[in-house]
């Protein structure tokens, strides 16, 4: 193959990178059913690549206070706390004497926190929880005077979800498609990395990654995302985050394995009454290709933050390209027949 | 558990995969919940409520493991006839002193078993001083009597037999006093007593896991016993699956009572002499085990003279009592509540923190301080410098000008320590291993480990006492000091080695405490970790990997004792010695070869046959029957009713937080009548029915931990990784609440009580639910007690606002229990602080009696518990005698 291929299925990402000889395609399979939210991955990620921390600001994004990914966190865990079901889990309120959820008036003051805060990363990644239309406020005051009611009066449902990010390590990586240096490469695992002794800082892969993954920090200038602990896996030892990893909810290993181990959580997901669970970013056919880091999500993906839809730029390039050289044609067509014309007279 | 215990929680996660279902009950909805298949929320201080309805639910339908039950347990035995329940004295137990606030247990025993051991019991209040209830942690409380054998009805028909006695104190915990007592929807409280019920007996098993946040209350003792009460009658103890697992706080709690830290015990929960009762060593022994007992706490000799010989070495003679005289005896409450008042009081000149940080990290912050002010000096080892180091210059006390740094008389050394990773030995969890750790870096710097630290300070005190003819220096003279050196640093192993003990005629070590002997022929630290060097070779060591060997692991480090994974699993067999099932098959009875064997290594004498009836008059581990299962208990068997050695009754009784904000539902004693409060004007109660003003402080209010977070801070606020996780301190409260009291989404709070105000940010969360307890609505905050005036990130310390209530077993304090205020906005500072709080406590008619008065039933209800004469009125401490 002399060409990259710029969109679709790619069956072998290292090969098509020019890796001759190369190891099978590595990534992540985050089961995010399992995740506890300890963060014990942001941390390993930061111990091992020696990233600095992101400040020190109480965003009340539920337990998040990284915010979302970018160049001083390469892991980050969303919490997202809402009044809705989880499974055939029974109502964890139910039957007690609740209000109105208080979800929107939350989501209202981390919006306006977060617009206070200096710039923490990329401009896409968890934004906080929209709010959703509260219940019918059916009598307030009622519930205060004392033992008026035995029922419920409000919000019974709620969960908590939680899920690890990461850089995708797409197969079509808009970052690395556009990065005029060179600095951005696929390596030999199939995931892709920035060498920081050729980043200029240009900062074209920011616009180019449809997560809002990969950032430049600030003071720095250089663009930093998660390297899928490249270091380690040439000693043979998996990625720092999936090492510290308590539940296993992050998973490191070739990428076939791990997508075959996904289906079929999901499938016992399913069957023990979790309609909900769903992969995400595992389909080669995708806007991306597939991503070398995957999901199993418990809901849509925006819920956590993530694009539903995610297209590399580089998709609509042929396109572009066919246009252009279209316009091209058309502006020498026209010259030629001036010319051509001219002579006629 | 996977907000404070995320490592623990992955086994929780795998057994869920497996289908196992989770049930999660805590007054907030925490990480745990989140994974949980059913979340049960309950007013905090109200779990006895909650689990004797349990119990009753499995009497009241039949649900019990009869077969396991009648032969395991103490069900079928009697108890005497002068024996009067809760039920029947109102909230109180037979025995009750109002005047010491102790229970005499004479009446609590067996038939028969009741008159005989006066000479060697302290008495009951000095018992209740001395947190003599921990004193039994690894084997129950003895029985004296005149026989082994209890008398026992196996039909459990007799009227006075435990199981009667159970269900009849267990009847009134209905679920609707459950729904009263504890905000539990009968429907919720249905579905955990279905689930718990139908997945033991035969073929399943269910564990109770907790985490320390459940012993912290004035019935905390009670709260484990009721879940210890369900696990007997449901025959999950002893089996596979089943249990009670406590997470502790730390990577080596566990080890720190095995090995103790604390006032009451000597290693391996022999106890720590009594100067009323323990005159010489034969006095301090027969009291420590009953005459005619059954089990192996009958050596509890061999135990005592090993353990002085290992101390003092040759001095250790039988004519000099093996130097038992040497050992310092209690003389009262020592515990570090009553210490840190002592600071105050000016009874304590010097103190060594290790690890530890009362400034943040213990109940009542401000007196914490106060007495730290206080010394003459102060050595602090720790990782950083943290608040218990600097009160002096930075504490809230700075600010009110109770402490006045140019005046503060306490010298402080700080010492800094070096960290696990820094140093070699062992930890040991909760499952009892211990698992050792190799030294990956040196120390940096001037960090040294523990170990160097003490062995340091020995050699020199005993260099600065060699010359010494003071009678009193002799335990140091002759103290035992001799371990291997690396350069300046003794080696763990060699510690390690004399823990696990020697025989001292050939010099070889031990292979397990049955070889240690009254004679003086052995040596031991600690009896219950003996063998763990067994064939002199560290065991805790070990590292097998877990896909080179069975699921029990036995090749994994060392749990004691004798590497038993699974304590009392004989009773995983049935009477007879077979599996209870193919699926729970554990240990079990090997006819043709005449043993014990299984996946464990048997928790039984090994070629004892189940059918095994020891002769009448055979005592110890001779008179333990052959489906004995429990052996080290004095009468071999589970205790669903504790006959002796409780401070608090021989049964759990739902008894009412020290602060509450409700009249005890069950009975009109309100709170645990033999808790320890310590009525003085700087340890001031939020009131409590029956006395008036409760709703001053109209909330109730819990702590615990964050995932992101080490306990007082000291291991994560000056990490930057940690820190940025959870900055600041706040204050969860319910959308609900927050509508109330006018509280908006990170902005600022404070809580207030009558010890104090702390401020901090409000994070409103439909994680919390207000409850409805006895027709009123009730609304729970939650804190986390993480912060403190120093390190990367700072905030105020929850634990400022409890008191010193404790239970008394053990003298753990109430911090998961108390009411408080919560106002917009943040506090007054300086001395208008004191004056704000000045302001509640008048509202409130706080005095120094309020909560002291601990009985609420019977003829002396009026009798409060105070330190001595003092002024009732409490205020803020004056200009003189405020500055330290």
């Amino acid at each position: 193959m002399t060409e990259h291929s710029l969109f679709g299925p790619l069956e072998d990402v290292a090969a098509d990178a020019g890796h001759a000889e190369h190891p099978p395609r590595v990534g992540f399979f985050t089961d995010t059913s399992i995740c506890i939210g300890c963060k014990a991955c942001e941390v390993a990620c930061k111990e091992w690549n020696l990233v600095p921390d992101d400040g020190f600001t109480l965003l009340g994004m539920s337990y998040d206070n990284t915010g979302n990914l970018g160049a001083n966190t390469w892991r980050h865990v969303a919490f997202i706390e809402q009044e809705l079901p989880l499974g055939r889990r029974p109502p964890p309120f139910e039957g007690t004497p609740t209000g109105p959820s208080g979800t929107g008036e939350v989501a209202e003051a981390v919006a306006a926190g977060l617009e206070r805060v200096e710039h923490r990363g990329a401009e896409l990644g968890t934004e906080p929880v929209e709010p959703r239309p509260a219940p019918v406020d059916l009598g307030m005051p009622s519930f205060e005077l004392p033992g008026a009611r035995t029922g419920a009066e409000g919000r019974q449902e709620f969960r908590w979800l939680m899920a690890s990010d990461v850089c995708k390590h797409c197969t079509h990586a808009g970052c690395l498609d556009v990065c005029p240096t060179g600095a951005l490469f696929r390596t030999e695992f199939g995931t892709v990395v920035v060498q920081q002794d050729i980043c200029n800082g240009c900062g074209y892969c920011v616009s180019g990654c449809p997560y809002g993954v990969i950032d430049r920090r600030e003071g720095d200038g250089r663009a930093w995302k998660c390297t899928l602990c490249y270091d380690r896996l040439h000693d043979g030892l998996e990625p720092a985050c999936a090492k510290a990893c308590p539940t296993n909810s992050i998973q490191f290993g070739p990428l076939d394995e791990l997508r075959e181990h996904a289906q079929q959580r999901v499938e016992q997901l399913h069957a023990d009454g979790v309609p909900e669970a769903r992969l995400y970013g595992e389909d080669p056919h995708d806007g991306v290709g597939g991503n070398g880091a995957f999901f199993l999500l418990l809901d849509e993906p925006e819920v956590y933050g993530l694009p539903p839809d995610p297209v590399v730029p580089t998709r609509d390039l042929p396109r572009i390209w066919r246009y252009a050289g279209a316009a091209a044609l058309a502006f020498v067509t026209a010259a030629v027949s001036v010319f051509v014309e001219g002579r006629k007279r | 558990m996977a907000e404070a215990h995320p490592v623990g929680f992955q086994w929780v996660m795998e057994a869920k995969a497996r289908g196992a279902k989770v049930i999660h009950v805590d007054p907030r909805f925490s990480r745990t919940s989140a994974l949980a298949d059913l979340y049960v929320p309950l007013r905090a201080g109200s779990d006895i409520a909650f689990l004797g309805g349990v119990v009753n639910y499995i009497l009241s339908n039949d649900k019990c493991f009869r077969e396991y039950v009648v032969v395991y347990t103490n069900a079928s035995f009697i108890v005497t006839e002068g024996f009067r329940d809760t039920e029947d004295l109102d909230g109180l137990f037979s025995g009750y002193d109002p005047e010491t606030a102790s229970y005499d247990m004479t009446t609590w025993q067996y038939e028969g078993m009741e008159g005989t051991h006066a000479a060697g019991r302290r008495p009951s209040g000095e018992a209740r001083e001395q947190a003599a209830g921990l004193q039994h942690e690894s084997g129950g409380p003895p029985l004296h009597g005149e026989r082994a054998q209890p008398r026992s009805d196996p039909t459990l028909q007799h009227p006075r037999c435990v199981y009667q006695i159970l269900k009849r104190h267990f009847a009134r915990y209905t679920p609707r006093l459950v729904e009263e007592t504890c905000g539990i929807p009968p429907e919720q409280f249905r579905q955990v007593c279905e689930a718990w019920t139908e997945n033991s007996g035969r073929e399943r098993t269910t564990a109770v896991v907790y985490a320390v946040g459940w012993t912290q209350h004035s019935v905390g003792v009670q709260y484990i016993r009721t879940a210890a009460v369900i696990q007997l009658l449901l025959g999950n103890m002893g089996r596979p699956g089943g249990g009670i697992m406590a997470m502790r706080g730390h990577t080596s709690i566990q080890g720190s009572t095995d090995i103790p830290t604390l006032f009451n015990l000597l290693p391996g929960y022999l106890p720590m002499p009594s100067a009323s009762t323990h005159q010489d060593l034969s006095a301090y022994i027969e009291s420590i085990r009953g005459d005619k007992q059954k089990g192996f706490w009958r050596n509890a000799d061999a135990y005592t003279i090993s353990l002085l010989k290992e101390y003092w070495g040759d001095a250790a003679t039988a004519d000099n009592d093996y130097c038992f005289d040497y050992l310092p005896r209690l003389t009262g409450d020592h515990g570090t509540y009553r210490t840190a008042m002592d600071m105050v009081d000016g009874k304590v000149y010097g103190f060594f923190l290790l690890g530890q940080n009362p400034a943040v990290g213990s109940a009542h912050g401000r007196l914490q301080r106060l007495g730290m002010a206080n010394l003459d000096w102060l050595v602090v080892r720790d990782l950083a410098m943290i608040e218990s180091a600097t009160f002096w210059k930075d504490s809230p006390e700075i600010e009110t000008g109770e402490i006045v740094p140019e005046q503060c008389r306490t010298e402080v050394f700080f010492m800094p320590a070096a960290s696990h990773v820094e140093k070699e030995g062992t930890f040991t969890q909760t499952q009892r291993m211990l698992q050792w750790r190799e030294k990956a870096v040196e120390p940096s710097g001037d960090q040294r480990s523990e170990l160097w630290f003490f062995y340091h300070l020995g050699k020199r005190l005993k260099q600065r006492l060699a010359d010494s003819t003071d009678e009193r220096d002799r335990p140091v003279q002759d103290l035992n000091w001799d371990y291997e050196v690396h350069g300046d640093e003794p080696s763990a192993e060699s510690v390690l080695r004399a823990i696990n003990g020697h025989d001292l005629r050939t010099g070889r070590v031990l292979d397990g405490y049955m070889q240690l002997k009254a004679d003086g022929s052995t040596s031991c630290g600690c009896w219950i970790y003996s063998g763990v060097f067994a064939g002199g070779i560290n065991q805790a060591a070990r590292r097998k990997p877990r896909d080179q060997q069975d699921a029990t692991a036995l090749e994994w480090g060392w749990v004691w004792p004798y590497n038993r994974r699974i304590l009392y699993n004989r009773a995983s067999a049935d009477p007879q010695g077979r599996p209870w099932s193919e699926r729970k098959r554990y240990v079990w009875w090997d006819e043709e070869k005449g043993e014990w064997t299984g996946h464990d290594v048997p928790d039984f004498e090994k070629t004892k046959p189940p059918t095994y009836v020891p002769p009448e008059d055979a005592v110890g581990v001779e008179a333990l029957r052959g489906d004995d299962p429990f052996v080290m208990q004095a009468d071999g068997k589970g205790w669903l009713y504790v006959p002796n050695g409780l401070q608090d009754g021989p049964m759990p009784t739902h008894y009412e937080p020290h602060e509450s904000l409700f009249r005890n539902p069950f009975y009109s004693q309100q709170g645990n009548p033999t808790r320890k409060v310590y009525g003085r004007p700087d340890n001031p109660s939020n009131p409590a029915p029956p006395e008036p003003n409760a709703d001053v402080f109209p909330f109730v209010f819990t702590t615990s931990r964050l995932t992101e977070h080490h306990t007082a801070g000291g291991m994560s606020r000056w990490l930057p990784y940690l820190s940025e996780l959870q900055p600041e301190m706040f204050v969860e409260v319910s959308p609900e609440l927050a509508r109330e009291r006018g509280l908006d989404h990170l902005g600022w709070a404070h809580v207030v009580t009558s010890r104090t105000a702390i401020e901090c940010r409000v994070v409103v969360t439909d994680r919390l639910t207000p409850l409805r307890v006895q027709d009123r609505l009730v609304h729970q905050v939650w804190l986390p007690y993480h912060w403190g005036t120093v390190g990367l990130v700072t905030g105020e310390s929850a634990n400022d606002l409890f008191g010193v209530a404790l239970d008394p077993n053990v003298l753990i304090q109430e911090t998961k229990v108390a009411t408080c205020d919560v106002q917009p906005g943040r506090r007054p500072r300086g001395r208008a602080l004191l004056d704000y709080v000045e302001g509640y406590r008048r509202r409130a008619g706080i005095t120094v009696e309020t909560g002291t008065r601990l009985a609420t039933v019977g003829p002396l209800v009026d009798r409060a518990h105070l330190e001595g004469a003092h002024d009732p009125e409490i205020g803020p401490a004056s200009e003189e005698e405020g500055e330290r």
